[in-house]
């Protein structure tokens, strides 16, 4: 194989790049060989460290719990903020400046300040300013704080989105008489919606990812906290931490795969406008770029 | 607290993170498949597992303490660690999206006066692909800035820790929360700019 940065390897190239392999595999292997001997050390390779997850009971008490929290918490924040999102969105780009500044407002003021303090606060108002009870407090929490986050990322994706329609859409729409409202939703919307799937459904892993934070700072019983209580009753902090990774990485592998082969499906459809908003703008609208639009510049 | 924990990650996960860029555009196919496996494994763990490992799993099993004696500097030290690993792939990612943005002809002209791949690289590609994503560089470091808060979760005294017992023991919990949530606009928003008009005034003219 060639790429642009090298020559197609000659002899030589081809020896220096043989022990360039062997040294690295040899550096990799003593790390792996170190982490071998301390987990050794430590007995973590003794069947009852690994056992409980070969038992269903490990799964069906702690780990599935947990995962079904997981996955509560961030559809139920992901169907509560794409509305709130999408009328954000749409109201940045009113006519009306005073609509456009305050929706721009909240949404530049969300994505500035971390998840964690948005849930941290949620919780304590919660606990103090209602009486929801304190079962339920760190699920109430911990959407909360997505649903303020991402709904301002989406509003982001849904401005994105409908800003990447090629302009004659909207001219048409205007030369048939439409009025601002129906253009936009019976024209720019609809198609907006199928250009930004690839991004919500990346939306998605963030979220996935964030309810994690929930499980440690306020006690939300999602899978990194069932990872705890798991760890605690069978003494095997490691190989629960590898197993809950492993699981984080499975779900979240499946969702990008699922974004990417979107992305691909409708940059390939003839039917759509070409508009297509990937999964690398997700990763520079989760940044809050704020007072500004560098990072989405000429380079992408 | 946040600052330097900020401070330090961005430049630990620039390090780490071009040399991983680097890994990925290598000749070696074993390099090229860790930076591919690093990159896709580290970015689909939240970053909150990834900093308890770090402190349950490296601190207490495998006895890295990072030459810490004192149980809050470890703590300090490992959230370090844990967000240099964490953003490093995200560092990478847009590195490589910034190498792409070079013509080709600059790394065929390169090749074509004679320079091996890691004065390719050096020298002609990564110096022209730095400039082109400061921007998105920016928003890394934007993020990093709010990721931080995440060290709370292993009792680092940044932000959101101090908050979390602020909120507890005081009454006005609006204000407390505003408070911090300036801070962190007031943070975000000078880097941001400033950024923004780094990568305006750098921006390679073609």
């Amino acid at each position: 194989m060639s790429s642009v940065l090298y020559d197609t390897p000659g002899p030589r190239a081809k020896r220096r790049n043989v022990i360039f392999t062997v040294l690295f595999a040899v550096l990799i292997l003593l790390l792996l060989w170190w982490v071998w001997l301390k987990m050794d050390e430590k007995d973590l390779f003794a069947s009852a460290q690994w056992k409980p997850f070969t038992e269903s009971q490990a799964w069906t008490t702690y780990l599935l719990p947990g995962l079904a929290d997981t996955l509560k918490a961030a559809s139920l924040a992901m169907v509560i903020a794409l509305p709130l999102g999408a009328v954000f969105g749409i109201s940045r780009l009113s006519d009306h400046r005073w609509v456009r500044g305050a929706s721009g407002t909240v949404v530049e003021f969300f994505r500035a300040i971390p998840v964690l303090l948005l849930m941290l606060f949620a919780n304590e108002f919660y606990a103090r300013s209602t009486d929801i009870s304190s079962e339920d407090r760190p699920l109430y929490a911990v959407v909360t704080g997505l649903v303020l986050y991402n709904a301002a990322v989406l509003a982001e994706i849904v401005k994105a989105g409908v800003l990447a329609l090629p302009k004659g859409q909207t001219e048409a729409a205007y030369a048939i008489g439409l009025r601002k409202g129906q253009t936009m939703s019976s024209i720019l919307l609809p198609q907006s919606v199928t250009a930004m799937l690839p991004a919500i459904v990346s939306q998605l892993v963030v979220i996935v990812k964030d309810t994690a934070l929930g499980g440690v700072m306020i006690g939300f019983t999602e899978l990194l906290n069932s990872r705890g209580t798991l760890a605690a009753n069978y003494a095997n902090p490691i190989p629960s931490f590898i197993v809950v990774a492993i699981m984080f990485i499975v779900l979240n592998f499946i969702l990008t795969s699922f974004a990417s082969w979107l992305e691909r499906r409708l940059r390939r459809s003839k039917r759509s406008t070409g508009a297509v908003l990937g999964a690398e703008k997700v990763d520079d609208l989760n940044a809050a770029e704020v007072g500004g639009s560098f990072g989405s510049g000429a380079d992408h | 607290m946040t600052v330097k924990l900020t401070a330090l990650s961005a430049v630990g996960s620039l390090v780490w993170g071009t040399l991983l860029a680097a890994m990925r555009v290598s000749p070696v196919p074993l390099m090229r498949g860790f930076g591919t496996a690093y990159v896709n494994i580290v970015r689909n763990i939240p970053l909150t597992v990834i900093i308890l490992f770090c402190s349950a799993g490296l601190a207490d099993v495998f006895g890295v303490t990072m030459g810490a004696e004192d149980f809050k500097v470890q703590g300090f030290r490992l959230a370090v660690l844990g967000l240099v690993a964490y953003t490093a792939a995200f560092v990478c990612e847009a590195l490589r999206s910034g190498m792409n943005t070079v013509p080709l002809g600059q790394a065929e002209a390169a090749r074509a006066i004679g320079l091996s791949f890691t004065q390719t690289l050096w020298l002609v590609v990564l110096p022209q692909a730095f400039r082109s994503v400061i921007g998105p560089l920016a928003n890394v470091l934007i993020a990093l800035t709010k990721n931080t808060t995440v060290a709370a979760a292993i009792g680092v005294a940044e932000a959101a820790y101090l908050m979390k017992t602020m909120i507890e023991n005081e009454a006005q919990t609006l204000l407390i929360g505003a408070v911090f949530a300036f801070g962190f606009v007031v943070l975000t928003l000078p880097t941001g700019l400033f950024m923004g008009w780094l990568s305006k005034r750098l921006a390679v003219k073609r």
